[in-house]
């Protein structure tokens, strides 16, 4: 960093990767999910139904760039091009911006499929905590959704109020979590609800003497309250599941986990993957079901 | 599927639900496409390619506000949509 050059706390690491283990070229059918999202963009390529790689990044100014840009990180890694892949879904509030999608499916349905996978078939409550948005999704062992929820009238709770914050307090993102539990005794929760207003309360508690970690927990503490409202609208069935960049957040999670009074399942892949996954692996599905009805045809 | 389209503000909880399995095999034909007089539901093909009611996105942000004119202050016993919506799909939660 250079002397005046602002530095960017709310910056989350990118992350691509794809599993050497498995050889797409031997593979039937490659889908690729994209998820374009208002803050971040993430491409998920399945070989056969199974994971294989995944790039997440954030948004540019450009859907359709933002897209390309996601998947060519996959493409880059394994050697594969956009002709190898059979089939494309779009997801996420820019689903429809994907120049090479072959469909689009909203990020609800997406993000309960791609729970499913990632936290296994018990799933039934899915809590997704994404960039400017925050739903609250049921779904069944297939992962099909039964009830959903969505607020995206304002920024608190959402991934876009935590980069907020992390900026504010001049602490990269990463670290947010653990310092929240760095206090001496827990902070009652901001009081207000709106990003805009919870930044100037924040600052006002910091002249007040509260030091920087328990201003960081009152958020998360109100984040957490606020997530929580929004799902016990619709209930909590066990187990429970949470997507999006904010499952990251150990200061968020471990709050909402009190306050529902149950764990959130574990799990080995990205948070943040959920959706462009589900909508992959919903292109396998969709392209299992054309084979079907193409051999019956020749049968 | 329960679709809840709407929100909640400092000033309430403003949530239509709509039972969408009830609309798959419609037996009000789609009154409540007629019976809101803002327009507000539309009838979509979901994401499982079912054909199912929906609140319009331009109304999803401004429920307390739009369904106001049917929810007079002094009360009311009966609302359009959910009264045509003969299945009981439609619900309130305000
Ligand atoms: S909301 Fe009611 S009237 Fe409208 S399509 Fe569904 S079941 Fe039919
Ligand atoms: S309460 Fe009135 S305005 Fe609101 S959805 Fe029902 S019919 Fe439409």
């Amino acid at each position: 960093m250079t002397a005046g050059e602002k530095k960017e706390y709310w910056r989350w690491e990118e992350s691509c990767w794809t599993d050497d283990s498995k050889n797409w070229r031997d593979a039937k059918i490659i889908t690729a999910g994209i998820d374009v999202g208002s803050v971040s963009s993430q491409a998920v390529v399945c070989v056969d139904g199974e994971l294989y790689g995944y790039n997440s990044m954030r948004t540019g100014n450009s859907s359709p760039d933002s897209a390309t840009n996601a998947l060519k990180g996959v493409l880059e890694k394994s050697g594969m091009t956009l002709t190898d892949i059979t089939y494309v879904i779009g997801t996420g509030y820019g689903r429809v911006n994907v120049p090479f999608a072959h469909k689009a499916i909203t990020e609800i349905a997406c993000h309960a499929r791609g729970a499913n996978y990632m936290g296994g078939n018990s799933i039934r409550t899915i809590l997704d905590m994404g960039g400017q948005d925050c739903k609250a999704i049921h779904c069944d062992e297939k992962g099909k959704v039964t009830n959903f929820l969505m607020n995206d009238k304002c920024a608190a709770g959402t991934g876009r109020g935590m980069e907020v914050i992390a900026d504010l307090m001049q602490i990269p993102i990463a670290e947010l979590g653990a310092r929240s539990f760095d206090v001496d005794e827990e902070p009652q929760a901001v009081s207000s609800t709106c990003v805009v207003f919870a930044k100037s309360e924040a600052l006002g508690l910091l002249k007040a003497g509260y030091s920087k970690n328990k201003v960081i927990a009152a958020y998360c503490q109100a984040m957490a309250e606020r997530v929580v409202s929004l799902i016990e609208r619709i209930g909590v069935e066990d187990k429970f599941f949470i997507t999006g960049g904010i499952a990251k957040n150990t200061g968020v999670v471990r709050r909402i986990e009190k306050l529902l009074g149950t764990k959130a399942a574990e799990t080995k892949y990205d948070s943040q993957i959920a959706g462009a996954l589900g909508a992959a692996l919903f292109g396998y599905t969709l392209m299992q079901k054309q084979g079907a009805a193409a051999a019956k045809a020749a049968a | 599927m329960i679709a809840n389209y709407g929100y909640k503000d400092g000033s309430g909880e403003y949530y239509i639900s709509i039972d969408t399995d009830q609309c798959i095999a419609c037996s009000a034909q789609r009154a409540c496409l007629t019976a809101c007089p803002k327009g507000m539901f539309e009838i979509i093909s979901d994401d499982y390619d079912e054909e199912v009611a929906a609140v319009k996105p331009n109304f999803r942000r401004s429920l307390g506000f739009d369904c106001s004119d049917c929810k007079p202050v002094g009360g009311y016993t009966a609302l359009p949509c959910s009264s045509a919506c003969t299945p009981g799909a439609i619900k309130h939660s305000w």
